[in-house]
């Protein structure tokens, strides 16, 4: 298992989309640090002949039938948008 | 009875009342509204309130069905449509439902009205209510004290009288540790048994809906209502739901109960202890057998917790970008100015912190040795429960270390927070039920504050520990003492 050592919290919260300040990013690298050093412990655990759990308890395969059903208009979909137009969500250019 | 008593009533005797058209739902909800706007100033359970949406349904109320004009506070990460969910987050500022979570949808069939959503830790992450970025929750029988969390508002609310009952979600202990610190019933079904459709999701593997109620009984009426399968929610079990009410009344002659040996651990509070050993006696002496048993990766689960609950959550939480709801911050230069300064004002130390975690343990180089690592040892943590389920009909446990801790006591230390949900996490880990019944009280700085016993119990076996927890709660008369806010000198 990686050590603490390795979390470099600045990229991992890039990676995550927030920015942090450096104040911010200084206090998380010792507490996630210490929760990192706590974690050590599954390391004693002998999981050789174990596969991982997935869920909890074991349901397989859930279908329904493709049928269409009733769902949010756009107007109701939209209705939270922080910022709309022409029944579409508006955001900042992405493309030149 | 005056209209001033009605809110300290449970569903069950309120249900008496309005059958016998004693009195009216639109009286109900004028007794609670007036309740509410005098002690929720000092406790802070709400986060929002629609009592003329409320009124307006009452009036219409079938009292004859199953919860026919019993009002309901909910938890805001449920949503119910038109009103507010935050999620104790400032990431939602504005948001308001467009639908009703299936919970929701199921409880108005019975009759149920939701009236007002119940303060959290923010996305439901935390174990005290104060990561909470709308406000701090009191516990009502110290108001110096946490209510726990992160349902801390439910139960806080319920404690109070504030509430007749209320819907919670627990992850990791979300609705039994604050039931516990609060002195009510919480109730955590099976993994599946309710739907989540609807419950704004931290970790879908480990979230399921419940309630927060007075009594074992109301807990097993709500449970009537919102259990069951649902083709919105996948992992919602396509199993039938028996009358959890029709076997509470059962006695204990019979019952094995196991206590395992891992959670007698240092650290418990002395009063805990006390109470605890207090109420496995008095179930022996109901009847039950009471057996040791052995749950012996039990000291991996907190572990395995935070590396997981935040795994899922990271990618959950991703959906909160600025763009279709919520928060987004100004002027943003380009997408990933948009996203990155929207998450950094949007959300709260503790959720950063849990994004931030679950983000680099899933990270390329680190998944196997952290993520599918802690996926294993939750199977061995499963593997001990089914092993002592062959032994026994339940375990019995205290649900919180120590009893409500001061506010502000344990917020600068995560982990030492972490470790409050002890006894609660790795219930969520196997997918097992599991509830809190009050079973006692510690005496500290000249307040009373309540204690919880926990009973766990198999996949789907929720009519047994609620059979259990009633005959015990019934055998005592903890329930039936009220905080000091709730009956003024």
């Amino acid at each position: 298992m990686a050590g603490a050592s390795d979390l470099d919290v600045t990229y991992v919260a890039r990676l995550a989309r927030i920015n942090l300040t450096e104040e911010e990013a200084n206090a998380f690298q010792k507490q996630l640090g210490d929760v990192l050093n706590y974690v050590e412990k599954l390391r004693q655990a002998d999981v050789s002949q174990v596969e991982a759990t997935a869920h909890a308890l074991p349901i397989f395969n859930v279908f329904r039938e493709d049928e269409p059903r009733d769902w949010f208009t756009a107007e109701q979909a939209l209705s939270n948008a922080p910022r709309k137009a022409n029944d579409l969500f508006i955001v900042p250019k992405v493309v030149e | 009875m005056t209209e001033k008593d009605l809110p300290a009533l449970s569903i069950a005797d309120l249900q008496s009342l309005l059958r016998r058209r004693e009195v009216s739902a639109r009286e109900v909800i004028d007794a609670l509204r007036a309740r509410i706007e005098a002690v929720d100033g000092q406790i802070g359970a709400y986060l929002s309130l629609d009592f003329e949406a409320a009124a307006r349904e009452a009036e219409k109320a079938n009292v004859d069905l199953p919860l026919g004009g019993v009002p309901l506070a909910i938890k805001d990460t449920i949503n119910v449509m038109g009103q507010p969910c935050t999620c104790g987050s400032k990431i939602l500022h504005g948001y308001r439902s467009t639908y009703d979570a299936t919970v929701i949808q199921k409880l108005r069939a019975a009759g149920a009205i939701p009236f007002g959503k119940t303060n959290l830790d923010e996305f439901a992450m935390g174990s005290s209510t104060e990561n909470s970025a709308m406000k701090l929750t009191r516990n009502p029988w110290d108001l110096s004290r946490v209510p726990g969390g992160s349902s801390g508002g439910s139960a806080a609310a319920v404690a109070a009288d504030a509430a007749f009952a209320a819907l919670g979600s627990d992850t990791g202990g979300s609705i039994r540790q604050p039931a516990a610190l609060s002195g009510v019933v919480g109730f955590k079904p099976t993994y599946g048994r309710v739907s989540r459709f609807g419950l704004v999701a931290f970790a879908s593997s480990l979230d399921q809906i419940g309630p927060l109620t007075k009594t074992v009984r109301d807990s097993a009426l709500i449970m009537n209502a919102i259990a069951g399968h649902d083709p919105q929610d996948s992992t919602a079990l396509n199993e039938p739901v028996p009358d959890y009410a029709a076997k509470v009344g059962d006695d204990l002659r019979g019952v094995r109960l196991g206590l395992p040996k891992e959670y007698m651990i240092e650290g418990i509070d002395p009063q805990v202890k006390a109470a605890i050993d207090a109420a496995v006696k008095q179930m022996n002496s109901l009847g039950a057998e009471i057996v040791g048993v052995s749950l012996p990766n039990t000291d991996y689960a907190v572990a395995v917790y935070y590396i997981l609950a935040t795994a899922e959550a990271s990618a959950n939480l991703a959906r909160f970008d600025g763009v279709r709801y919520g928060y987004r911050a100004e002027d943003p230069r380009d997408m990933l100015d948009l996203y990155g300064r929207t998450r950094e004002q949007g959300f709260g130390p503790e959720v950063k912190r849990r994004i931030i975690l679950g983000t680099y343990v899933l990270s390329s180089g680190y998944y196997d040795a952290y993520y599918l690592r802690a996926q294993k040892v939750r199977e061995l943590i499963r593997q001990d429960f089914a092993k002592a389920f062959e032994k026994v009909d339940a375990l019995i446990s205290p649900t919180s270390p120590v009893p409500a801790f001061k506010l502000g006591e344990r917020t600068a230390n995560p982990l030492q927070m972490y470790l409050a949900d002890i006894f609660t996490i790795a219930a969520n880990l196997a997918g097992i039920c599991g509830i809190s019944v009050p079973c006692g009280f510690a005496e500290v700085d000249r307040h009373r504050l309540p204690i919880g016993l926990q009973l766990l119990g198999k996949p789907l076996d929720e009519a047994r520990i609620l059979q259990i927890a009633h005959a015990y709660e019934q055998s005592t008369d903890w329930h039936k003492v009220r905080p000091p806010i709730a009956s003024p000198k």
